[in-house]
Formats: C-alpha cells, sequence, structure tokens
C-alpha cells in the first residue's frame, strides 16, 4: 500500500466526521420552554389543580405564623390576662390549618413528581428513538457518550425545575404581587423603596449567573481531564509499567488534580456570593424603610402601626425574591437541558423512510443495479464516480481496493447507510430511496467490521437479528452454518455470557456471532465487510466454512480483506480512487496485469 | 454510579462510621473547617438576632417616633445601622460557611485523588488485573465525591446542634416542664428523620441503579448502532430502553412520594410544638408557674429551630453513601503490594540475553474460564473485586528458555497456551509463583526500578493511547527529539498517516482527542517502543490490527534498523511473521513443546503443523469448492 492512499484514507475519514451534525437551536428561552413542555403532555396535566394546592400550601406557610403571632397577642399577652377560651379555640383551628397545609403539599408533591417523571420518560423515549432514526453520518459527528447525554444527563437537567422550580415560579410571582399590591395599600411611597433596592439585585445576580455557568464549565472540563488522566493510571497500568513512566503520570495527575480543585474553589466563591447579597440587600432594604418610614410618620403620612405591619409585608416579599435566584438559575439550566433535547429532535434525519408510499421487495436473490453512482462527503472531493454496475441474483460479489479506494463508501450507498449525490442505486429495479426501511432492513443485512455484541448471552446476541427465534432454530443455524463443535465446546453453550461489547469472546469468535446473526435474519442480499484482525487459525477455519455457507442461494457482496474471500468470489469488482477499474473472476483478473494483479502479489506474500 | 446499589439504610454502625470519616476530614483541614463554623455559628447567632432587633427597632424607635413624636435622628440612624449591621453579620456568616465547607470539601477530594491515583501506580499490575477499570475508576471519582459530600452541608448542621443545644438549656432555664415539650419535639424530629433516611435509602439508591442502567443501555444502543439500523431493530430497542426509563420513572415516583410526605411533616412538628407550648403555656399560667413572657419566649425559640434541624437530616442523608465510599477509597489505599526492586545495574547497549528457568505462573481464578490471551482485559469486567484467597489457575508451567542477544524468537501456540503471560513475565509485568528470569544473567528482581524498563519495550496486542499528543504518546516524557520520533515513526508504518492529522506530532489523541483505527493505534504503540531503542523487544500479537501488507514491511524494517542488535520476541499468528524469526518456541497448555526453526517444527511437531497449516488447507478446499461451482455454473449455461 503506498503512503498517498493512506494519506487519502485519513483524509476522508476526517471528513466523515465533519458531516451533517445535531442542529443546534437559536430558539428563545421562551420558544424553547413552551417547545419542551409541549413534547411531554405528562408536564401540564393537571396542572390547573396542582397549582391550586400549591397556592393552598404556600398560603398555610404564611398564615400560620401570623395565627401563632396573633394567638400570642391577642390571646396570652391579652389585656387582663390570658384568654383561655380564645386561645384554645385559636390552637385547635390552628392544628387543623397546619394538617390541612401538609396535606395539600403532600398531595401537590406527589403530583408534581408524578407528572415529572412521567414527562421526563416520554422525552427520554422520544429522543433516544431520534438518535437512532439519525443517519450513521450524523451519529458519527458526535461522541458517543455526548449521545447518551442526551437521553440522560441532559433530561436530568430539567427534573429539578419541573419538580420545584415551576410551580415555585408560579406561587412565587403570585406571592410577590400579593406583597406588593398588600405593601401598596400601605405606602406606595415605601413600596417603591422596595423594588428601587431590590431590582439590583435582580440584576446583578443575572450577571453572576452568568460568571458561573462559565466557571462551572470550567470545572466539568478541569473535572473531564483529571478524571482521563486518573483513568490512565488504571487503563494504561500495562503500558505504565512496560515503559516505566510512573513519576511522569503521577505528576500529570497532580497537576490536573489541582487544577480541577481551583477551578471548583473559583466556582464556588461566585456561587456562594449570591445568597450573602440578597442577604445584604434585605438587610439595606430594611434599614432605608425604617428611616424613610418614620420620616413619613413623623410628616403624617403613614401611622406606626401601618410601618410596623409593612415591615412585616416585606419578609413575605423578600422570601420570594431571595429564592427567585435559585429558582432562574434551575430555569436555565432545564431550558439548556431541553435545548439539547431538541437539538437531537430537531435534526432531520437525512436517510429517511419513505413512509406509507415505501415499497416493498419480492422475496429472493436481488438484483443490484448501480446507476450512474457518485458521492462525495459533504465539502470534501468525490470518493465514488460515475459507478455503472449490474450484479445478477444470487452472485457472491467480492470487492478489493486499497484504503480509500470507495469500496467502504460503495457498501454503504448499497445498505442505504447514506443515498448517493448523484445516480440510482437500483434493488430489483427499484430505487433504494423508495424501498420502505422494514422491507430494506429485513431483505438487506449488513455485517460491519467489528461485530458488535450486546452484553447478554450469546443465544441474546444471535436473537438480535429475529427475536421470535427459538434456541432449537438457533441451534440449528449454527449448526447449518458449521458451527456445531464451535458452540459445543463454549461452557455454558448459548447461555454463555458475551461481556460488554461481547469482549468476553475473542474478536474471531465476535465475528463468528455476527455471522450467525445475518444467517437468522435470513436476508436475501448479505453485504459484508470483513474484520481486517488475524484471528487464530482455528477461528479463521470456522470462519471461512460459516462465510461460505452462509453465501449460498443469495446474493452477496463482500469488502475482501482475505485472498481466499476473493479467490472464491464469483466475480471480484476492484476499485481505485473512486472507479471499478476492473472487474471478472480472480483467475482472469490475476493472469492480467493491473491494480488487482499488484494487490493479489502482495497479499501472496504476506500471507504465504 | 450502578455501586450505590451497595448503598445502605442509617443504623448506629453507619451513624459512627460516618462521624469518624467526617473527624478524618476535621482532623486533615481543622483551619477550614474551624473557619466554615465560625460562619455557620455567626450566622444563627445573627439569625436569632434580627428577629428580636427588628422587635426592638419597633418597639423603641418606631413607635415612640411616630405614635408620639419624641425622635431624634440619630436614634433612627441608629436603629437603621443596627438592623443593616445584623444583616452584614448574616450575609458574612453565611458566606464564610459556604465558602469554607466548599473549600474543605475539594480540598478533601484533591488529597484523596492524588492518593488514590499514586495508589494505582504503586500497586502492581497483578493487582490490577484483579480488580475491574471501571471499579477503579469510580474509586477514584464518584466514591471520593461520596465519601466527602456530607461536608458541605456539615458545619451548618454542627452549627445546628450547638444551637439546639443552647436552645435546649435556655428553655430548661425559662420553664423545665415546658421545655420538656421540646424534648418531645426534638426526638420526634430526629426520628422522622432517621425514619425517613431508612426508608428512602434503599429506594433511592435502586432508583440511582436504575439511573445508571438506563445510561448503559443508551450507551450500548449508540454503541452498536449500525448493527441496530442494518438489522432494522430501532423498535425494539426503543421498548428495550423505554423499559429502562419507566422502571427508572416509577422508582423515582415512589422517592418523590415518601419526599413528598416527610418535608410537610417535618415542616408541621415545630409548627404543632409551639401550638403545644402555648396551650400547656397557658395551664402553667393559670396555675401561676409561669409567666406569659416565659411562655412566648420559649413559642419563639421553637420557630427558630425548625431550619437547623433539617440541615442536620441532610448531613444524615449524606452520611450512608459517604460510608460506602469512605471504605471502598480505604480499600484502595489500604491494598498492600508493590514491586520490589533491587540494585541491580544493566551496563552496556547490546542486545539481552535472556534465560528463563523453571517458570511456573498462575492466575487467581476470578474469572470463569477459557483462555489466557485475553486474560488481563477480560479478567476486569469479571472479577468480583475481593482480595481475599481463591482458587488459581496455572497458565504457565516449568517453562524454560533461552533468548540469544541479537536472535528474534516467535512465540507460537494455539490461545490460551500462555504466550501472552509469558511475555508479561519477560517484561517484568508480572512476577513469577516460581522459578526465575534471568536478563544478561541476574534475576530481573534484582534490577533496580527503572532500570528494565528503559531496556526493555513490550508491545501488547491491546494497546493503550493516552490523552495527549502524538509526540507525547510516543516519548512517553522521555528525551526524545523530533527526528528520532519520525524516524521511529517511519520504522512503525506510521510517519504517513501521522503527517496526515492537522497538526501533525503535535494533534491530541485520545478520548478527547483524534481517534485513531485499530491498526494506527497499533502502529502507534510500536513507534513508542521503537523510539526507545530497546534492548529486548517484545511484540504481543502487536500488528494483528494490521493490513498484512503494512505487518511484512514493518516487521521487515526492523531487521534493517539500528535495532537490529537488539533481542526480539514476536508472538505471531501469521505464518509471514513466524518465517521472519530466527527460532520459533512452540508453546501448548503452558509448556513449551518444541522449538526450532519454522521449518524444523513443521516437520517434527503435529500439533505444530496442525496450527499453521489448518487456514492453508481450508483455502486450498475453498477453492476446490469454487473452482467446482464456477464448473458448474458454466456447465448450466
Amino acid at each position: 500500500m503506498s503512503a498517498p492512499a493512506r494519506t487519502r484514507a485519513s483524509r476522508a475519514d476526517a471528513r466523515e466526521t465533519a458531516a451533517p451534525a445535531l442542529h443546534r437551536s437559536t430558539d428563545s428561552a421562551w420558544a424553547t420552554l413552551r417547545r419542551g413542555l409541549a413534547l411531554s403532555p405528562e408536564f401540564t396535566r393537571g396542572l390547573p389543580v396542582t397549582v391550586a394546592l400549591a397556592v393552598a400550601a404556600t398560603f398555610g406557610k404564611v398564615v400560620v405564623p401570623l395565627a401563632v403571632q396573633q394567638i400570642i397577642d391577642n390571646g396570652l399577652l391579652a389585656e387582663g390576662g390570658p384568654d383561655i377560651g380564645f386561645v384554645v379555640g385559636a390552637v385547635a383551628l390552628c392544628a387543623a390549618l397546619v394538617a390541612l397545609t401538609a396535606l395539600c403539599s403532600y398531595v401537590m408533591n406527589t403530583r408534581l413528581y408524578r407528572s415529572t417523571e412521567s414527562g421526563l420518560a416520554t422525552l427520554r423515549r422520544k429522543a433516544f428513538r431520534h438518535v437512532h432514526d439519525l443517519s450513521v453520518l450524523t451519529q458519527n459527528s458526535e461522541r458517543k457518550g455526548a449521545l447518551v447525554s442526551r437521553v440522560t444527563s441532559d433530561v436530568d437537567q430539567i427534573s429539578t425545575f419541573m419538580q420545584w422550580g415551576g410551580i415555585l415560579l408560579i406561587v412565587s410571582t403570585g406571592q410577590v404581587a400579593i406583597a406588593t399590591t398588600l405593601m401598596a395599600v400601605y405606602s406606595w411611597q415605601l413600596t417603591l423603596l422596595v423594588w428601587v433596592c431590590f431590582t439590583p439585585l435582580l440584576f446583578g445576580v443575572r450577571q453572576l449567573q452568568k460568571l458561573l455557568s462559565r466557571a462551572y464549565l470550567k470545572v466539568r472540563e478541569r473535572t473531564g481531564e483529571m478524571l482521563g488522566v486518573v483513568g490512565e493510571t488504571v487503563v494504561g497500568a500495562a503500558v505504565i509499567r512496560a515503559h516505566g513512566t510512573e513519576e511522569r503520570t503521577a505528576r500529570r495527575v497532580d497537576a490536573t488534580v489541582v487544577a480541577t480543585r481551583a477551578a471548583q474553589v473559583r466556582a464556588q466563591r461566585l456561587s456562594m456570593a449570591i445568597s450573602p447579597l440578597a442577604e445584604l440587600v434585605s438587610a439595606f432594604t430594611y434599614a432605608v424603610v425604617i428611616v424613610a418610614g418614620v420620616a413619613l410618620g413623623v410628616a403624617g403620612s403613614l401611622t406606626a402601626g401601618q410601618l410596623v405591619a409593612f415591615l412585616f409585608l416585606i419578609n413575605l416579599f423578600i422570601m420570594p425574591m431571595t429564592m427567585a435566584t435559585e429558582i432562574f438559575n434551575e430555569a436555565q439550566n432545564a431550558i439548556a437541558g431541553w435545548r439539547r433535547v431538541l437539538g437531537v429532535l430537531d435534526t432531520v434525519p437525512d436517510i429517511a423512510d419513505p413512509g406509507p408510499d415505501g415499497k416493498h421487495l419480492p422475496r429472493g436473490p436481488v438484483t443490484i443495479r448501480f446507476d450512474h453512482v457518485g458521492y462525495a462527503y459533504p465539502g470534501g472531493p468525490r470518493v465514488l464516480d460515475d459507478i455503472d454496475v449490474d450484479i445478477a441474483p444470487g452472485r457472491r460479489v467480492a470487492v478489493v481496493g486499497e484504503t480509500g479506494s470507495g469500496k467502504t463508501t460503495f457498501v454503504k450507498l448499497l445498505t442505504r447507510l447514506m443515498d448517493p449525490d448523484e445516480g440510482t442505486v437500483l434493488l430489483d429495479g427499484v430505487d433504494l430511496r423508495e424501498v420502505a426501511f422494514s422491507s430494506l432492513r429485513s431483505r438487506v443485512v449488513m455485517v460491519p467490521q467489528e461485530g458488535f455484541l450486546f452484553d447478554s448471552t450469546l443465544g441474546d446476541n444471535i436473537r438480535f437479528a429475529r427475536p421470535e427465534a427459538t434456541d432449537e432454530q438457533i441451534r440449528e443455524a449454527v449448526a447449518e452454518l458449521g458451527l456445531g463443535d464451535w458452540l459445543a465446546g463454549l461452557p455454558h453453550g448459548l447461555d454463555t455470557p458475551v461481556g460488554q461489547r461481547g469482549e468476553s469472546l475473542s474478536a474471531g469468535e465476535r465475528q463468528l456471532v455476527a455471522l450467525v446473526r445475518a444467517y437468522v435474519a435470513d436476508p436475501d442480499l448479505l453485504v459484508l465487510d470483513e474484520a481486517t484482525s488475524a484471528v487464530d487459525p482455528a477461528t479463521e477455519v470456522r470462519i471461512q466454512r460459516a462465510l461460505d455457507r452462509l453465501t449460498r442461494g443469495r446474493t452477496s457482496v463482500a469488502i475482501a480483506h482475505r485472498l481466499s474471500t476473493a479467490e472464491a468470489a464469483d466475480e471480484v469488482l476492484v476499485f481505485d480512487r473512486g472507479r471499478i477499474v476492473q472487474r471478472g473472476t480472480h483467475r482472469d483478473l490475476v493472469a492480467r496485469p493491473g491494480v488487482y494483479a499488484d494487490l493479489h502479489a502482495s497479499w501472496v506474500r504476506s500471507s504465504a | 454510579m450502578a455501586q450505590g446499589s451497595a448503598r445502605p439504610g442509617i443504623d448506629s454502625r453507619i451513624l459512627t462510621e460516618g462521624m469518624r470519616v467526617l473527624w478524618v476530614a476535621i482532623r486533615t483541614e481543622p483551619w477550614v473547617f474551624t473557619a466554615a463554623l465560625v460562619g455557620a455559628l455567626l450566622y444563627a447567632a445573627a439569625a436569632v438576632t434580627s428577629a428580636s432587633v427588628l422587635g426592638a427597632v419597633s418597639e423603641r424607635v418606631i413607635l415612640p417616633a411616630i405614635a408620639e413624636g419624641r425622635t431624634t435622628a440619630a436614634a433612627v440612624a441608629g436603629a437603621a445601622a443596627v438592623v443593616f449591621g445584623v444583616g452584614v453579620l448574616r450575609a458574612l456568616g453565611l458566606g464564610a460557611r459556604r465558602l469554607y465547607a466548599g473549600l474543605m470539601q475539594f480540598r478533601m477530594q484533591a488529597h484523596y485523588r492524588r492518593a488514590v491515583a499514586r495508589k494505582y501506580l504503586q500497586l502492581p499490575l497483578s493487582w490490577h488485573q484483579r480488580h475491574p477499570a471501571g471499579q477503579l475508576l469510580s474509586n477514584a471519582n464518584a466514591d471520593v465525591e461520596a465519601a466527602w459530600q456530607p461536608l458541605a452541608p456539615l458545619p451548618m448542621a454542627v452549627g445546628s446542634v450547638a444551637m439546639l443545644v443552647i436552645a435546649a438549656v435556655a428553655m430548661l432555664v425559662t420553664d423545665p416542664v415546658l421545655a420538656l415539650v421540646g424534648f418531645v419535639v426534638f426526638p420526634a424530629l430526629a426520628a422522622a428523620n432517621v425514619v425517613f433516611q431508612r426508608r428512602v435509602s434503599p429506594v433511592a439508591a435502586r432508583a440511582q441503579a436504575l439511573r445508571a442502567q438506563v445510561s448503559e443501555v443508551a450507551h450500548e444502543s449508540f454503541d452498536g448502532a449500525l448493527v441496530v439500523k442494518t438489522l432494522g431493530r430501532e423498535d425494539t430497542e426503543t421498548e428495550r430502553f423505554a423499559r429502562a426509563a419507566d422502571r427508572l420513572r416509577d422508582a423515582q415516583i415512589r422517592v418523590g412520594r415518601m419526599r413528598a410526605a416527610f418535608d410537610p411533616l417535618l415542616e408541621a412538628l415545630p409548627n404543632l410544638g409551639v401550638l403545644a407550648v402555648l396551650l400547656i403555656g397557658l395551664v402553667r399560667i393559670d396555675l401561676g408557674a409561669a409567666t406569659s413572657g416565659e411562655v412566648v419566649q420559649i413559642a419563639y425559640l421553637f420557630t427558630l429551630l425548625s431550619l437547623p434541624v433539617r440541615s442536620f437530616g441532610w448531613l444524615l442523608g449524606d452520611l450512608p453513601r459517604s460510608v460506602v465510599g469512605w471504605r471502598r477509597v480505604r480499600a484502595v489505599l489500604d491494598a498492600e503490594g508493590g514491586t520490589d526492586y533491587g540494585d541491580a545495574v544493566l551496563d552496556g547497549d547490546h542486545g539481552l540475553a535472556v534465560s528463563v528457568r523453571g517458570l511456573s505462573f498462575s492466575y487467581a481464578d476470578t474469572y470463569t474460564d477459557r483462555r489466557d490471551d485475553t486474560a488481563p482485559e477480560s479478567a476486569r469486567g469479571l472479577d468480583a473485586a475481593d482480595d481475599g484467597p481463591t482458587a488459581r489457575t496455572t497458565v504457565l508451567h516449568d517453562v524454560d528458555l533461552e533468548l540469544s542477544p541479537g536472535r528474534v524468537t516467535a512465540l507460537v501456540g494455539p490461545t490460551g497456551a500462555g504466550k501472552s503471560t509469558l511475555t508479561m513475565l519477560l517484561a517484568r509485568l508480572v512476577d513469577p509463583d516460581s522459578g526465575r528470569v534471568l536478563v544478561d544473567g541476574v534475576d530481573a528482581r534484582d534490577y533496580a526500578h527503572g532500570e528494565l524498563a528503559r531496556a526493555v519495550a513490550l508491545v501488547p496486542q491491546h494497546t493503550f493511547i493516552f490523552d495527549d499528543t502524538v509526540r507525547g504518546n510516543v516519548t512517553l516524557g522521555a528525551d526524545v527529539d523530533d527526528a528520532a520520533v519520525w524516524q521511529a515513526l517511519r520504522l512503525a508504518c506510521a510517519d504517513s498517516f501521522v503527517a496526515a492529522l492537522p497538526q501533525g506530532l503535535d494533534t491530541r489523541l485520545g478520548e478527547r482527542g483524534t481517534s485513531l483505527s485499530g491498526g494506527q493505534r497499533q502502529r502507534l504503540a510500536l513507534a513508542r517502543a521503537l523510539v526507545r531503542r530497546p534492548r529486548l523487544l517484545i511484540l504481543d500479537d502487536a500488528t494483528s490490527a494490521v493490513d498484512p501488507q503494512v505487518e511484512a514491511q514493518i516487521l521487515g524494517g526492523l531487521r534493517e534498523a539500528d535495532l537490529a542488535g537488539a533481542t526480539v520476541v514476536v508472538v505471531a499468528y501469521r505464518r509471514a511473521t513466524i518465517e521472519l524469526a530466527d527460532e520459533v518456541v512452540y508453546l501448548e497448555q503452558g509448556t513449551v513443546r518444541d522449538r526450532g526453526t519454522h521449518a524444523e517444527l513443521l516437520a517434527r511437531s503435529p500439533g505444530y503443523h496442525r496450527l499453521v497449516t489448518a487456514y492453508e488447507q481450508a483455502a486450498a478446499q475453498r477453492s476446490a469448492e469454487a473452482a467446482a461451482r464456477s464448473a458448474d455454473q458454466e456447465a448450466v449455461r
């Protein structure tokens, strides 16, 4: 393989990762909130009742201390000694009120939890499904972990706001409005003063929160780096010891740990400033109101009783105001979470099911036709150029070529993981874009290079292609592929756990499972991307045997890395720089000078 | 983390152990803790005072000023200043408490993360092999975090305990009988807290475990997206995910229902206490045993205390998780073991001579079955993480081997023969149960720290790429210039793909950087070994993911390079690789069955013959079948 060919390949990879990314929302916070709520109808179901309960509970919380105050002032400290009758009656009433408040609060919270959690589950499901509906290019434009966050932590970010902040926002707004009205009844001048004192706080806190979110971002970045380096001490344990780099790694750990702590402390410094600031502003407000109130009183426009009552009402006003900062914080979190979930849902799948008009392919070996097909990855040069080829039903075709020659792209177009820019791919004469997904995915099965397995049993992994298959049928399939001896040699047969990604099995065995899985799916067109990794000879022989039987009676197209696959094919397509440059049987091609003969020569050198 | 499922409820054992954990933190950071505690007490004191200050101001300044027209500007300004001053104290106390509580938490996290990571670096590889990587990572991350989580509410909780004591004393002094009501309500609050923690802990732990499951399902499903898509299983995958999400939802709703019941109860209790004080106080006044003022004072003490008591609840809530986290972190820090070194030095720069004498090695039986070649990796996934005595599986048994300087030896054998283990013993990544590895005539264990690492390079099949630049990944901090790095990359056939990377040698790799294919990673790992000019180079199937053509080019290059003098050991499957060796050692079931040249072994060892020719036979059979088939097809036409 020549160096320029590899260079081309790595550029092609780079382009692929720069492909259609997830949608980035530019909606306003308000629009995001509205759309977010609309996504899960559970959020708003029964909301009026919940709000009514919340109002009742808040009312109780405000009134109970007042009532206690009244009992003390008018009962206990009544002129002429305690008024026993009043106190006993009032205490009984008050106790009932406390119980009622607690009950309202309980019912409200239960309802909130139910609606919130149900709404979040719906949101997760929708986002998860949509990720799978996106094309391979879009899926690969994000790290897998980042996609996972969109259905886990990004969704979790919404929960606090929905369980607590949202309802409190409604109730607090009401409380502030009521407190303002009541205060204004006593003195509009003082009310204005209170608002003047508090408005800067609201703006100041917003600024602070912007700084804070930047600081938290830093914390997350630093923590990520730190965990990465700490992880290296574990995952790279062998390499570190083999090259004796313990000291260097320890220094890297120290540096990232210290950087993380510094970022945390900085964020803490900002976040801890918010509550004391609110305390300061309320203390200042009290002081100002006392001075101004006395002045107004002396001027005769306010009585002493009114001023004392006003001072109490300020408290009613301050409570929700100081809470507002936390509520806004949660609201921002929630909106950020919704934005990222909406980013998934707003990404239109560029490879989509044709819908109800989708055509169904008849059963039986498939005819393939590439009609002047061309393809370029977004923003890149052509990787396939004017591919025009027919493949007769039931043929075994091997696709060969150097890395970057376009063979992988050819296979992706054939399985409709991508759509061509030019020309048409037809199966049995039908444009692939018009074939219903249900039909396409059951007739055409692809075995990717890395046979991904799920962390379950061997049987479950094979059954993944056809969930209704019984153990008996699977065993039969295994036997038909000539793998009975292999299965018998496994300690627990079909119940053998395969581990995460199948890592308890060897690479070769994972390929075997992928082949059986494809066989159970029983497709009419089998597309294979052969693995390049070396496996031990016994497994190699099994893979060959299984491949051989798997391709019988179907059309098959295989990207061949093994000489034997090309040898066994009915026909070989040779790719070079995005075109098919040779076509024929192995025997014909190897006899003629050309790309295939060169490839074959180097193959023979390495494996003979 | 899924490990949260082990989260116990609160009991006296957890309580005492939790207090011990907190004490460790207080002892480690006494000044930071003191600052936070002072802040908490200042806030509490200011909060208590502010209510009475406002009352006093109303009574002494406002009423006289407005109702009776008696005031001075100084009195009003003074009143305002006192109100504001108390507010400033509150703000200061609150700020100090939160700042220092956070500082303490972060400092403790940093101390322990460093300690854990250093321990990981110090413990021998055999220890790592017994512990799943995921578990060790969460020890350094989630467990350290959990252990120090209670430090956030700790100062406030300690402050509130202090306030409780003061309040209790104040009540006792005021009226012992009414104080009794307090002594009923406070324990009731504490009991409610404990009951709540005990009931909610298992449910919350379950929710946490289910949350991890949701994440796992999503991770796995997105990882296998290509398989899901090409087999058209999106619907069933969505169902599987929805089942996990629904289970999480149900668990969360259960947790929510408990919280919903508990929170109002906690809020109602002090209120009911006040009402009780008022009623009983009435009787006391009637009896002449108390004055109205005393009753009112006790009633106030009650209302002031409802919030601090809740902060104690938060502390209790964090405690069980903290104890579990602490135990796990401690288990790492207390782990025994390390590698002992001698003081021998490796002289010269010739290829190393290695002799292996009577070498035996066994793995702790932590993983159920089969094959040693993948044992180090796979064992991690299944290990029960228990360091107790376990059965052991013998992997190598009484192996003798001579590696002459400058010679290339191929290790060949079926899966599970012990090849990988042998390479690890040669590089002294693990030590044998019995027998010796002699390097240049000296027992490998007698060399000083770093001596062998400098002279021996092992390239494993599954390599590891650091979150660092290409240069950093090749040099690993060694003092090597770029020319030497490129030279090593060239030998490993990695130069052209590195040159095509956006920033060349400065391109960042790893988790957050550019990702490489398996073959590219292997070639980089090879360059990493070559740049050190090793005197013993061990390739453990190190080019398995590389195209056969490139592999041939690499191995050919090794012979021509400056490395010509190095001793080389190659674990190989491909025949082309085997044929490059001067000598082949054939291993079967942990023992050396035969050794000699490829041709000699082919002729005299039936096992070896079967192994290396199996693939060729199958290929021959296939082409015969293919020929027959095409003949059929032609006949049909």
